[in-house]
């Protein structure tokens, strides 16, 4: 069974279609259980998000700031394991029809066999994997698994990475490109800042595909910001925060739709 | 260009272009991160190839960190390893207490060839954390240190030294709160940062071209060592023994003797309360090849890749991952990795404390163990070299607890 690349190529083109940017949406699997995750991931694309990440979560999550530890830390504790992860990429994708990714740390695909992740997770109805500590050098044997199952390789670009870098990670890409808006780890922040505009315009200038914008943002304001410069906007810790802070699963399912609509909103203010 | 005391780059033993030990190494590390990563390369090359480089280096090793280190016998401690004759390579007399002095002065001088003016670091036992705090003092550059709660906790000498040596000491409170979890929070703070600072890794592990340049500035301790017991003793010894956490001191001492095939490399590793409870840190018998902190190596982990909390009374040990190099040496059967229990490591660290008035850290006291075993299995005409990498002096209260010495109920106890 082959997987969803082309669905999340054509939500992309639909969302540039109508001259905005398109939603995407993350949580780790598992949050606050496994149950309750899908539940979660749902209502995100229910409350607006295009696509969503699903997060595996890992015991040394390096690029994650203090909320994705906790909710990873959550999640493991409960006992999620990739079999929870694929499920909950197959239940929302079912759901809502949407194309679903997922984002990891290299070692779990690693541990669990490149071919068979790959394959699992096509078969799961994914559409493609993020894999912010593969470097392009390293990603060869993922690609060819991922070209086979019809899944997106989704890299990752830094504030800080060069021009003819730039050109050989979005030549080995597919899908998207994940923008990170500024050199830190996940989590949100005050403000994006003008690297995030510089890096957008960097990338476009050596590839046609979508260029995604994450890290930082948490807002509609700072959704419509972003929106102004890039083809998507990728929302993460702030969705987290709404479910660590509720008082309830029901609340917090009511804050993930609640936010997914507000920046919903505006990913579609372009001036 | 090298010195007497910074002999890089061992014939046949440089990693390949993509930072591999056959198997093992690598570049896993986030895009963010992959510019410095890089730049620590290239500088490296440069200064490598500058006779400046080597002189400065040179000079710090001979006259800040005291170099050579001494070559001493301990015969009264080898009666308890059945006679063979043991020698102890005495990196616990360096400036600082430890081998990481070595390495420490070596990447201190690439932070300033590089133009950056903060330091950020890792540390277990608090040695390498002692030793980069000791190199930012010196040189004039802002330090942070990143260590597990845990590790402030047992070590806490050594945290007091790190202040007073003016760094900055951040105990780090997310997953086991120990090293691996310090390391993670340094990565984390060098993500953010990265334009001013360099992470100065204190061992020969994470992304290339860490475990070929800590390699580099530690093979002083075998080339030294080499020559001394040749001197003293008229032959190589029989095998070179070295604690293993990360590895940097092991391969400091193996490299010398890799040539020499008949040098038994035996390196060893934290058994904790012994393999069978799980609770140990003995990555090369217990663990699977995986991916942690930017490299492929030996990695102690569950099915899904999950990282697994290890165990050890050594905080320096304390580690669930290993250097490559390492992991390469094990799978050839160039070198050999045992598993010494808590237990094993105290008694030798008292015994030697015993017969020799000499107070081992730890960690080295793992290396003690192997070599008592290892001078039972040679019989007398053994002849062992041993690294003892660090002084003792940080885990006195550990060493209290576990033997009864505040209240004077030893023996009792244990």
């Amino acid at each position: 069974m082959s997987g969803n690349i082309e669905l999340l190529n054509s939500t992309l083109a639909a969302a540039r279609a109508e001259n905005r940017a398109a939603l995407v949406g993350y949580l780790p699997a598992g949050f606050p259980t496994v149950d309750d995750g899908v539940r979660a991931v749902t209502a995100m694309l229910e409350g607006g998000c295009d696509v969503v990440e699903v997060g595996l979560p890992h015991s040394d999550p390096v690029l994650d700031g203090p909320v994705i530890q906790t909710a990873d830390d959550i999640a493991l504790r409960g006992g999620v394991k990739i079999v929870d992860v694929l499920r909950t990429v197959r239940d929302a994708h079912a759901a809502t029809g949407a194309p679903v990714l997922v984002m990891t740390y290299w070692n779990p695909v690693d541990a669990y066999g490149v071919e068979r992740f790959a394959a699992d997770l096509a078969e799961a109805g994914g559409a493609g994997c993020i894999l912010p500590d593969l470097p392009v050098e390293e990603s060869e044997v993922w690609r060819k698994a991922a070209e086979q199952h019809g899944l997106a390789t989704v890299f990752v670009v830094a504030p800080s990475s060069r021009d003819d870098r730039l050109a050989r990670i979005t030549a080995a890409g597919t899908g998207f490109v994940y923008a990170a808006s500024l050199m830190g780890v996940t989590g949100t922040r005050e403000s994006v800042g003008h690297e995030a505009q510089e890096l957008v315009r960097r990338t476009r200038a050596v590839t046609e595909l979508p260029v995604c914008v994450g890290l930082g943002v948490s807002d509609a304001a700072q959704a419509a910001e972003v929106a102004q410069f890039a083809d998507g906007v990728i929302v993460g810790s702030a969705f987290v925060k709404r479910l660590l802070a509720a008082p309830d699963l029901e609340a917090g399912l009511t804050a993930v739709r609640a936010l997914a609509g507000e920046l919903a909103q505006g990913v579609r203010k372009r001036a | 260009m090298s010195s007497e005391f910074f002999i890089p780059d061992p014939e046949g033993h440089i990693p390949s272009a993509e930072g591999y030990f056959g198997a093992f190494g690598g570049k896993f590390i986030p895009e963010a991160l992959v510019a410095a990563v890089d730049e620590v390369a290239v500088e490296y090359e440069k200064a490598k190839a500058d006779p400046a480089f080597a002189a400065e280096l040179n000079d710090l090793l001979v006259n800040y960190t005291g170099r050579p280190s001494a070559l001493t016998e301990v015969p009264r401690f080898a009666a308890h390893a059945g006679g063979a004759r043991v020698f102890l390579k005495r990196e616990d007399l360096n400036h600082t207490g430890s081998h990481k002095i070595n390495n420490v002065l070596g990447q201190a001088l690439l932070t300033k060839r590089m133009g950056k003016t903060r330091v950020i670091a890792e540390t277990g036992a608090g040695q390498h954390g002692v030793a980069t705090a000791t190199a930012c003092a010196l040189f004039g550059l802002e330090c942070t240190i990143y260590m597990g709660e845990v590790d402030t906790e047992r070590q806490a000498l050594n945290v007091a030294r790190m202040r007073m040596l003016g760094a900055e000491v951040i105990a780090v409170k997310s997953g086991s709160r120990t090293l691996k979890d310090a390391i993670n929070e340094a990565f984390r703070d060098w993500v953010a940062n990265v334009d001013r600072t360099h992470y100065l890794f204190g061992t020969v592990a994470g992304p290339h071209p860490f475990p070929q340049l800590v390699r580099d500035f530690h093979r002083v301790i075998g080339v030294e060592a080499r020559r001394q017991i040749l001197e003293r003793a008229g032959r190589l010894p029989d095998a070179a023994v070295a604690c293993v956490g990360g590895g940097s001191n092991a391969i400091g001492l193996f490299h010398a003797f890799l040539p020499d095939t008949g040098v038994r490399l035996i390196g060893c590793e934290a058994g904790g309360h012994g393999l069978a409870s799980g609770e140990h840190a003995a990555t090369l018998a217990a663990g699977t090849p995986g991916i942690l902190h930017g490299s492929r190596s030996y990695v102690l982990q569950d099915e899904d890749g999950q990282i697994t909390e290890p165990y050890s009374i050594s905080a320096g040990l304390d580690y669930p991952g290993i250097g490559p190099e390492h992991s390469y040496l094990k799978d050839a059967g160039r070198a050999e990795y045992r598993a010494v229990t808590d237990d094993e490591a105290m008694q030798a660290l008292r015994l030697l404390s015993r017969t020799e008035g000499i107070i081992p850290a730890i960690e080295s006291a793992h290396a003690l163990a192997g070599a008592l075993d290892l001078g039972r299995e040679l019989g007398e005409d053994g002849l062992i070299l041993v690294n003892l990498s660090g002084r003792g002096d940080k885990d006195m209260d550990t060493a209290a607890r576990y033997f009864g010495l505040y209240d004077a109920t030893e023996g009792a106890a244990k």
